[in-house]
């Protein structure tokens, strides 16, 4: 669908750390207990040449600042309570992805940046739910697409009221696609803002301004120019109270966990991922801690970044990340695990211990976004337990978040729950990922929970057990495995994907499986069509002289 | 029908009195009109007999009616040019089609958008003249002045005849948010920048007539081409009075240029100041703060708005006919970018240059003043000073030179240098003060201020000493 004239992406190179002194388009000032979020967008220095981001309009080096200001408050500043996300634009707020970007991108990039930002703005209720740490929007001018997106993951929108400034999803009307970073589903789904209204506000491309704004819910509040400042500091002295009360910092440092690249080789502190073109996977392997964790909760907090559990999810993540990015091609993440289980249940045990310590949580709930990252990354994924291998506890994550498990039956080849294991790390929509093995009856995933806390299971256990998906001696390991992997990367990576994403999410319905499912899902084929992306498509037609020209049969 | 909303109260060709819906939204509407031009609108004269013309049809005879009539009672009217039969779309990818008698729902917001950023305008600048008539320098620019506000307030009334007519209950929001918003205010400004700069003086409102109007006059004429046919008929009627308001601000300026050089003539150093007057420095800084204000009226350079709006042939070009190509989807326009630091010659796509093809009409415009100015320089037998438009890069707040810094000759500064220098292209505070200090209202019949000459001739045939105003 694109022409080979457009850039294909950014180079495949970059790397998602970044750091406030780093940041090229916001300032994070933290005050007491609240911090200030602002965006300051600098149009000429885009993540890759050929568009300026105008307007603050963003790209992913914008969106990686902002995951990475979320993250940071979390656990350098645990004594905030609110966050204001605002601009220092006058009369803009944020007009959403820069649309020249997006146009100029390949459909796989366009799709990964969507998710990054989708799982960035998660990240921010996330912190609002289980961090204490309040967001509002204080929208200083106009909020357009993915501005109001930004707006809508916060718990509280102010409006300035000057008879101009608009919030407004123009993405139908104007571009041919989808608010896509959850727009549609929050509107509906989150502010309960009635279908009707819905529908005109997401068809009307300058938006809504002022009172029918708070009146169709669109936003918490508005107010004047001269009292913006004041009402914003109000209501987020309000929305502070709310909180439970702050923890006692201080808070601990995040390094960055960027990888040593050795040709196909990534290694981490704790994670080592090879890539494999040839045979179009990448091996993933997470490294148990090498001892026991500090002893003491005093010890634990001041591990700080370096804590095993903390280390090695963080560079899971970025492993993650890396792997949707800069190697889209290699369809299947083999997931493996080396070490001592022992010490994986030790560093588990302590987190459960310890568990209504601010750092604690911000650790357990690190490690549960990070694996929510895993289940919504669009490859293949299969856990093979083999010799030496440590899925144990958090690591056995790994193996319930597979599409499926391989597992040698061999003396000393175990997989073992710990405390974390019945619900501590839940999949986006609330179940454990245990749990969801077992969906027909409660108490068959009860008692494959008791079983594999009370002891390591065997291959044949493990099997019995509902853990593992086919277990094979040594005789037939290898082989099994491979056969496995070549017929899986064979098959269409499209319809690969749309399975492996209908199958992994089963259950109840939340707004955040609706955001990854459907609205996600119709984004990226509305991404394909060509009343989209065609050469007259909306999406190409913007900003050039000629309108687009639609396909008119409705499907 | 209230007392208020008939034929007889509102002059118009739009079949008022047997239109339902425009009664219904005028009833509404004309209460808040009278209110708001009562509080905001001009200061001190409401009660004063003025010899006002007063537009009762579209025939040549009808448009231009005088009387003496106070402005509360002005009636304002609704006109549209007379219609064409047959008109069809002069441009754009509907050209050759018939012109739209109903707006089509796919172009409804956009066309909206237009109106009330047009619409905006008019009131604003009423707002912003309020406070001159204190400080008139003759009754005849008195009367001028008031002139120009009642029919900027007829322009109002145009804009929101569109707006209740063809947009329903959007349409008659929208028309009372016109009356909500104020100029230059913190909460509530007009939509567009140089509406809500102040206008403190008769040198800034010259300057406004000649230059802020002109973009007016600009943006109608290339509405006039508009699809749809009730905006061109409605625009092709406000030009006739636009014309007038050019007029006031084109010798206005020549007035005051007038009044300099032969005060300079008359004072052994050549000094404008010496006899009460405004020296030349002094013009050109306001004629550089103005240009530059009104340049930035016309939108961005490279705006794929423009190109909407001329794909969809909402507005078209000036004098749109005179053009060979009407779909303007092959051509480009060279124009001068900054990319990575440095002014690079670049091809951009016709429709995409609309804003900027429009700016040329408009700035060959302001030059045609400018030179008319010098001739009365040169007149005078001022050789030493020649007035100038600065370059269009110099002081913009909007499109791809906005945050950059130029001289007056489109020299690239640093901010710092800029800073530095601003003094000597754009009135100071200093400058500011010194015309303040002329600013004396003359108010007896046939006598002028100090810094500006009388017209050539009066209003209507009347002569300058005519009594335009008449107290109660």
């Amino acid at each position: 669908m694109e022409s080979p004239s457009h850039s294909p992406g950014p180079s495949p190179v970059f790397s998602f750390s970044t750091s406030p002194d780093r940041y090229r388009h916001l300032r994070l000032s933290v005050s007491g207990g609240a911090a200030r979020l602002v965006l300051s967008i600098r149009e000429d220095e885009p993540f890759r040449p050929g568009y300026v981001l105008k307007m603050n309009s963003y790209d992913l080096g914008v969106d990686l600042e902002l995951a990475d200001a979320i993250q940071r408050l979390r656990f350098e500043h645990p004594e905030v309570r609110v966050v204001v996300v605002t601009s220092d634009r006058d009369r803009v707020f944020c007009s959403g992805a820069n649309i020249h970007m997006l146009a100029s991108s390949t459909h796989p990039f366009k799709v990964n940046f969507c998710k990054f930002t989708n799982e960035t703005r998660l990240s921010i209720e996330d912190a609002s739910t289980h961090s204490g740490q309040k967001y509002l929007c204080a929208v200083s001018g106009a909020c357009a697409g993915g501005g109001y997106e930004l707006a809508l993951a916060c718990d509280d929108i102010v409006l300035i009221d000057d008879g101009s400034s608009t919030v407004s999803l123009p993405e139908v009307p104007l571009l041919g696609v989808l608010p896509g970073t959850g727009g549609l589903t929050r509107v509906v789904d989150k502010r309960m803002v009635r279908r009707d209204h819905a529908d005109v506000f997401s068809t009307l491309a300058e938006g809504i301004k002022g009172k029918r704004a708070v009146e169709w819910r669109l936003v918490d509040a508005v107010a004047p120019r001269s009292r913006f400042a004041d009402v914003v500091a109000e209501r987020a002295k309000q929305l502070a109270a709310k909180s439970p009360a702050a923890p006692a910092g201080p808070g601990i440092h995040l390094d960055d966990v960027d990888p040593v690249v050795e040709g196909n080789t990534l290694r981490y502190r704790h994670v080592t991922v090879l890539l494999d073109p040839a045979r179009r996977l990448a091996e993933l392997t997470m490294h148990a801690p090498e001892a026991a964790p500090p002893a003491t909760l005093d010890a634990l907090v001041a591990a700080g970044a370096s804590l095993w559990a903390l280390r090695a999810f963080r560079e899971l993540d970025d492993a993650l990340l890396r792997l949707r990015f800069h190697h889209e091609e290699l369809g299947l993440i083999v997931l493996k695990t080396r070490g001592d289980a022992a010490h994986i249940l030790a560093s588990d045990r302590a987190l459960a211990a310890h568990a209504d310590h601010w750092f604690v949580r911000e650790v357990r709930l690190l490690m549960a976004r990070t694996l929510r990252r895993l289940d919504a990354t669009a490859r293949s994924i299969f856990a093979v337990v083999d010799e030496g291998s440590a899925f144990a506890g958090s690591l056995l994550e790994l193996v319930l978040a597979a599409d499926r498990s391989y597992m040698l039956d061999a003396p000393g080849v175990t997989v073992h729950a710990s405390e974390l294991t019945g619900g501590a790390l839940p999949m986006t929509h609330g179940p454990s990922r245990l749990a969801l093995r077992f969906l027909h009856s409660a108490d068959r995933a009860r008692e494959a929970l008791a079983t594999a806390q009370a002891a390591p299971l065997a291959a044949a256990d493990a099997e019995r057990a509902g853990i593992i998906t086919l277990v094979a001696d040594d005789i037939d390991f290898a082989d099994e495995v491979r056969i496995a992997i070549e017929e899986r990367v064979s098959m269409s990576p499209d319809a690969l994907t749309g399975m492996e994403a209908n199958l992994r999410f089963a259950g109840v319905e939340t707004a955040d499986t609706k955001i990854f499912g459907r609205l996600s899902a119709w984004q990226n084929w509305i991404f394909i069509r060509p009343n989209a992306t065609g050469d007259r498509g909306a999406l190409t037609m913007y900003g050039r002289p000629e309108r687009p020209q639609f396909d008119l049969r409705r499907t | 029908m209230s007392t208020a909303i008939s034929d007889d109260k509102i002059p118009n060709n739009v079949n008022l009195s047997s239109d339902r819906r425009l009664q219904r939204a005028l009833e509404q509407w004309q209460p808040g009109f009278i209110n708001w031009w009562k509080e905001v609108g001009p200061e001190g004269y409401q009660a004063d007999d003025i010899y006002l013309r007063t537009a009762i049809s579209v025939e040549t005879d009808g448009w231009a009616h005088f009387d003496y009539v106070k402005m509360p009672d002005y009636r304002w009217g609704i006109f549209l040019a007379p219609p064409e039969e047959g008109r069809t779309i002069g441009f754009g990818d509907h050209a050759g089609e018939p012109a739209w008698q109903e707006i089509p729902g796919e172009y409804r917001n956009m066309l909206r958008r237009i109106i009330v950023t047009q619409g905006d305008t008019e009131p604003a600048s009423v707002e912003q003249q309020a406070k001159l008539g204190a400080i008139a320098p003759s009754l005849y620019d008195l009367r001028n002045l008031f002139q120009v506000n009642v029919e900027e307030g007829r322009h109002l009334w145009a804009m929101v005849y569109l707006l209740h007519n063809h947009f329903g209950r959007d349409g008659r929001e929208e028309a009372d948010t016109m009356l909500e918003r104020r100029s230059g205010d913190a909460d509530k400004p007009r939509i567009l920048g140089a509406f809500n700069q102040p206008i403190e003086n008769w040198l800034d409102f010259y300057m406004f007539t000649m230059f802020t109007d002109r973009d007016g006059k600009y943006q109608l004429a290339s509405l006039q081409e508009s699809a749809f046919d009730a905006l061109s008929r409605t625009c092709k009627f406000m030009l006739t009075e636009e014309a007038h308001h050019m007029f006031v601000g084109e010798t206005g300026v020549d007035r005051i240029v007038a009044r300099s050089a032969a005060l300079m003539k008359s004072d052994p150093n050549e000094d404008a100041r010496a006899g009460g007057g405004f020296d030349l420095p002094l013009i050109q800084k306001y004629i550089n703060l103005w240009f530059t204000l009104s340049l930035d009226l016309f939108g961005g350079e490279i705006s794929s708005n423009a190109a909407d709006y001329f794909a969809s042939g909402l507005k078209g070009r000036y004098k749109e006919h005179q053009h060979a190509d009407h779909a303007a989807l092959t051509g480009s326009y060279r124009m001068t970018v900054p990319r990575e630091g440095q002014l690079v010659e670049e091809d951009v796509p016709l429709r995409t240059a609309m804003n900027e093809v429009l700016r040329d009409n408009y700035v060959d415009d302001c030059q045609r003043a400018v030179d008319k100015w010098n001739r009365t320089l040169a007149r005078a037998g001022v050789t030493n000073f020649t007035l100038a438009l600065p370059h269009r890069r110099f002081h913009r707040k909007i499109g791809i030179y906005a945050g950059l810094h130029f001289d007056v000759t489109g020299h690239r500064l640093s901010a710092e240098e800029f800073a530095q220098r601003r003094s000597e292209w754009l009135p100071s505070a200093y400058d500011a003060a010194y015309v303040a200090s002329l600013m004396t209202g003359v108010f007896a019949p046939g006598k002028i201020a100090s810094w500006i000459a009388p017209p050539s001739k009066g209003i209507n045939g009347q002569s300058f000493d005519f009594q335009y105003v008449r107290r109660a």
